[in-house]
């Protein structure tokens, strides 16, 4: 049932060819662990108000028990209406957010309008069913359209809920316990960035594997704002020394200089076609 | 802890773990369910509403793995869309039920997913079918998911053929409450779906205004 505007066309069944190669690496590395892919440990948190809706994520991309990068962009774009947050294995949000962000602007380029939610949340739920949860991607959309202010999440298996507010990633739970208590319909947009920002905050103090620094993002009618950071750690570290080389660091012992010269064998003009 | 920077339960498949309810009345059926979807021990949502339209006047109520049943919902409602304009009248509910038990007894292997079909058509008035594991068949009422189990005995007790419509919804709402009390994996509010030759109404009860039984 794929749109004919969209340029994938998925092939029938399952592909798991990445899952036996997976599988065949194991082999090589002879006991001894596979490289474990990079997860984002994360807390994400979205909150649909009076005018649109506000998405929020911290910064912190963990790789075991090293932070990976301390400023990850968690909150990709998906079109100019919609916004999405990505949780679970890192390169799985990212190209699924890119796939799916190019299939939307092919679909933007053919019919002239911003896709609506359901449109992006029908995609994904199809790619992620297909995969079978082999595609660990917990997502977050959030964005405004034509028919209203939607907030969506996406599981790792196809399973869509549709809510008015949600955290998702390994500090959600404390992020929702501040969802629960503070949220209201209807809520300003000033209240709720704070909210959010509350909602990320707790989870930043209550997860190991969430932290820096927290990422707004604010969709409506008028447009969006992508606040990051919208509020830095408090815990940002000083560094005592430059870790640059100054140039002339590493000393020139020889210097060559061997000069290419090129003729023009052919030259054509092309006219170009201007209204 | 350190090592785990994921709780297991973002990994895990997310459930339905459910009670879901459907019963055949004297002109129509009344389908009820609970709304919490699990996965392993949290709750994701807690307000999920697994009464799902495949047609005007023929519903199903979703259990098991969450992103089975709300997929094989969306096909059949694709399916019987086709279907009914082909025919150029609104599909029989038996229609609906085979198409459901069609994609489950194909893919019986690798779905873990049980829809129960209900619904009113001209031809047979209400009917309530249960599709478990790729079987169709017409039963007078259907009870499914995990929170059923505790509630097969008073389904059966309390039952009565001919049951006016205020009567059924009343039984269902009992039904929903008890198990609801008694399983883990159900709980939230009840959504209610009354399917008659006149209409299709919705209804929710909030949690605090379902009945209470002996020991709350």
């Amino acid at each position: 049932m794929a749109l004919s505007t969209i340029l994938e066309t998925p092939g029938a069944g399952f592909n798991f060819d990445n899952a036996e190669r997976n599988a065949a690496l194991e082999g090589l590395f002879e006991g001894g662990q596979t490289p474990k892919p990079l997860k984002t440990g994360t807390t994400i948190a979205g909150v649909v108000f009076k005018d649109g809706v506000v998405l929020g994520a911290d910064t912190r991309a963990t790789s075991s028990d090293v932070v990976a990068d301390k400023m990850c962009a968690k909150i990709h774009y998906i079109s100019p209406n919609i916004y999405c947050c990505g949780a679970g294995t890192a390169a799985d949000t990212e190209k699924t957010t890119d796939l799916l962000s190019s299939n939307l602007s092919i679909f933007s380029l053919n019919s002239g309008r911003n896709p609506r939610m359901v449109m992006a949340v029908n995609i994904l739920q199809d790619m992620l069913y297909r995969y079978h949860g082999q595609i660990g991607a917990n997502l977050i959309l959030g964005g405004v359209d034509c028919t209203g202010n939607h907030l969506y999440t996406v599981g790792p298996y196809g399973s869509v809920n549709k809510v008015p507010y949600l955290a998702m990633g390994s500090g959600d739970l404390a992020a929702l316990g501040i969802l629960e208590d503070g949220f209201k319909h209807d809520l300003e947009l000033e209240k709720a960035k704070e909210l959010v920002q509350a909602a990320i905050h707790a989870g930043i103090m209550s997860d190991l594997g969430s932290g820096n620094n927290i990422d707004i993002c604010v969709i409506t009618k008028e447009g969006v704002d992508y606040i990051r950071p919208y509020q830095e750690s408090e815990y940002k570290d000083d560094r005592k020394m430059k870790y640059k080389y100054r140039p002339g660091t590493t000393a020139v012992l020889t210097e060559k200089v061997v000069p290419l010269n090129l003729e023009v064998v052919q030259e054509t003009v092309q006219k170009m076609e201007t209204v | 802890m350190l090592g785990e920077a994921e709780p297991q339960w973002l990994s895990e498949e997310v459930k339905t773990g459910t009670t879901i309810i459907a019963i055949e009345f004297n002109g129509g059926v009344v389908l009820g369910s609970d709304s919490r979807v699990s996965a392993g021990e949290s709750v994701v949502n807690r307000v999920m509403n697994k009464l799902s339209p495949l047609h005007d006047k023929i519903y199903c109520a979703l259990s098991g793995s969450a992103a089975d049943a709300q997929t094989i919902a969306e096909m059949v409602n694709y399916q019987l869309d086709v279907h009914s304009m082909e025919i150029g009248e609104d599909p029989q509910v038996r229609s609906a039920a085979t198409l459901v038990k069609n994609i489950s007894y194909k893919y019986k292997e690798e779905l873990s997913a049980h829809l129960i079909v209900a619904g009113w058509d001209r031809k047979e008035g209400g009917q309530v079918f249960a599709t478990l594991k790729g079987l169709l068949t017409r039963q007078p009422f259907a009870v499914g998911g995990s929170g059923s189990s505790y509630v097969y005995g008073f389904v059966d007790a309390e039952y009565r053929k001919g049951m006016g419509k205020k009567e059924c919804q009343q039984f269902v709402i009992n039904t929903l409450s008890l198990a609801m009390n008694r399983d883990g994996s159900s709980g939230g509010v009840a959504y209610l779906v009354t399917i008659d030759e006149h209409g299709t109404e919705e209804n929710v009860i909030l949690g605090n205004d379902l009945p209470t039984f002996f020991d709350q």
